[in-house]
């Protein structure tokens, strides 16, 4: 179970730290944002709930966008764009 | 419509669990009251513990998060959050203060409480809990939470058990004072460091309250202006007014399109820093609420049954295995978290053989209760269960094994939360917001130290990731 960071196609990335707790949830996502430009998308996924609240306070603070938010049973797939 | 919509929230199968757990908790509280009414003591514990589980749970409300989202991903969220329940639980408890029911005992004031809240603050960046924290993702079904408590429990109990090869780091002026406390032989006072600690150390320092040092003569002003106010309410503000500048500002005049901002723009970004998670606050409220409540209750029942402790309703039921010889248990009468599960180490570790009731903090002051009638410990598992009740109901419960990397954090993490709540005497909650509110003043010492520790933790972490990152051929693209 390793933290998997992949471009998807031109612009979309995914990033999945499944399995991973507070603070690596968060700051893989930091760090994920730092390499994308502007306008590229992150698809996260994640399954630890509190994490959530901190990427989404994250993302506003800094500009970028969560776009589609699907939360299922205890996992979360979440699309960001960067500003 | 309110029949179907409660219907949507519940019939699911996380719904029919939570339901599940709900009425075991139900049944066994009938089963206990109907066999002796005195067991009603040991049930405020559990149903206050319930209540924190849901509250926690409903706001993510954790400590570790809230320094370290701070220091590594500049989100002031849940610090503001525990700002918010700090001023509201400073109100509560000074109205149980006032009226004479309060339970609370001031901690002594030295090193040993910056030592360890910075030893603490370290330690919870490592596990992505605080003790509150895991406990209430414990009740997520994160199993790696669940190693911390362990970690947690058997740290504290082994460092306050410390053997006759700790006598070497022992200053002799601790020797000295603890021989002259004259200590039951059964002691062995200056066998095991924490014992010399203890008894040398701590118990020549004080502490109080700053109700008590302002001394009015009028019982409610000091409580409300000398605790509420100066004690919390102001530092508090002040906090939240470093938060802003330093965290949030840039972010919301940017957002607002605001390039010379007015004082009104300035409060407005305020307010929406302290609004922006409303379900942290609110569960701040909730947990002021009721944390001034089991004060309350636990008081009046301590009063109706003419105790001062729980360990004396034990002895009239007849339990009488593993009280102190004081004949007490732990028995805080408020919301703390540590010192039961090191009580759950201690008694484990006397199962298997090894004598804990030789030192000074399990010996003669907390006991080791079976932890079936160990009632902060059930406490905690309440605050567990209520975690898992409103997960399971809003679909966000998963059974989470953690990777190696996550148990060994959690395993290290564990033990040095363990070790610096013993030496700072208590957790986030015992030394920090449980004793602000009540206007003891080393609570905010613990926080600085917290904050110190927290602060190491992350730059240690930041380089624990930056270099996975560079080493992992997963993360380049």
């Amino acid at each position: 179970m390793a933290i998997k960071f992949d471009k998807i196609s031109d612009g979309q990335y995914q990033l999945d730290v499944c399995g991973y707790v507070c603070p690596h949830p968060q700051m893989y996502t930091k760090k994920a944002l730092q390499k994308l430009a502007s306008g590229d998308e992150l698809t996260l996924l994640f399954d630890n709930p509190s994490s959530g609240e901190s990427i989404l306070s994250m993302c506003e603070s800094e500009g970028n966008e969560v776009f589609n938010r699907e939360d299922g049973e205890g996992s979360f797939t979440w699309k960001i764009r960067k500003s | 419509m309110q029949a179907s919509k409660q219907r949507s929230v519940l019939a699911h199968e996380g719904g029919y669990k939570a339901m599940s757990i709900t009425a075991i908790v139900v049944v066994l509280s009938v089963v206990l009251l109907a066999m002796d009414m005195r067991w009603i003591y040991l049930l405020v514990y559990v149903w206050f513990g319930v209540i924190y589980g849901v509250l926690l749970q409903y706001g993510r409300f954790c400590m570790a998060s809230a320094i370290r989202d701070l220091f590594a991903i500049k989100v002031p969220r849940m610090a503001v959050g525990v700002m918010i329940a700090t001023a509201l639980f400073s109100i509560t408890a000074g109205l149980v203060t006032a009226t004479g029911y309060s339970t609370f005992h001031p901690h002594p004031l030295g090193w040993h409480i910056i030592a360890g809240g910075l030893i603490f603050g370290f330690g919870m960046i490592f596990t992505g809990g605080c003790a509150s924290g895991s406990l209430y993702k414990s009740g997520e079904g994160n199993v790696a939470s669940m190693l911390v408590l362990l970690s947690i429990s058997f740290s504290q109990a082994l460092f306050v058990d410390l053997g006759s090869w700790s006598n070497s780091f022992t200053p002799s002026s601790w020797v000295a004072s603890a021989a002259e406390k004259g200590m039951p032989e059964s002691l062995s006072v200056n066998d095991g460091w924490f014992d010399s600690f203890t008894a040398g150390y701590i118990w020549d320092l004080s502490g109080g309250t700053v109700a008590q040092s302002l001394d009015t003569g009028n019982n409610w002003l000091d409580v409300f202006i000398g605790n509420s106010l100066l004690g919390a309410i102001l530092p508090t503000i002040a906090v939240l007014v470093v938060l802003y500048f330093a965290t949030y500002r840039k972010g919301y005049l940017r957002r607002n399109k605001l390039e010379s901002p007015t004082f009104g723009d300035e409060m407005r970004g305020g307010w929406a820093m302290m609004t922006a998670s409303k379900n942290t606050a609110l569960a701040g409220l909730g947990l002021g609420v009721f944390a001034g409540l089991q004060m309350w209750a636990t008081g009046a029942l301590r009063e109706h049954y003419n105790i001062f402790n729980f360990g004396e309703l034990l002895q009239k039921m007849g339990y009488t295995e593993g009280l102190s010889v004081q004949q007490t248990v732990f028995d805080p009468g408020y919301w703390y978290i540590t010192t039961q599960e090191a009580q759950l180490g201690g008694w484990v570790l006397d199962k298997a053989g090894v004598d804990v009731m030789d030192n000074i903090f399990f010996g003669l002051m907390n006991g080791i209760p079976n932890p079936l009638i160990n009632a902060p410990l059930l406490m905690s598992v309440g605050i567990i269960a209520g975690a898992a009740i409103l997960a399971l109901t809003r679909h966000e419960f998963k059974w989470k094994v953690p990777n190696m990397e996550t148990a060994v954090f959690a395993i290290v993490g564990g033990a040095l939360m363990g070790i610096g709540a013993r030496l700072g005497m208590g957790c986030n909650v015992g030394a920090f917001f449980a004793a602000v509110t009540n206007g003891d003043m080393t609570g905010w010492i613990f926080l600085a130290g917290m904050l110190g520790g927290g602060l190491l933790g992350v730059k240690a972490f930041t380089m624990w990731i930056d270099w996975r990152t560079s080493a992992d051929d997963d993360f380049d693209i």
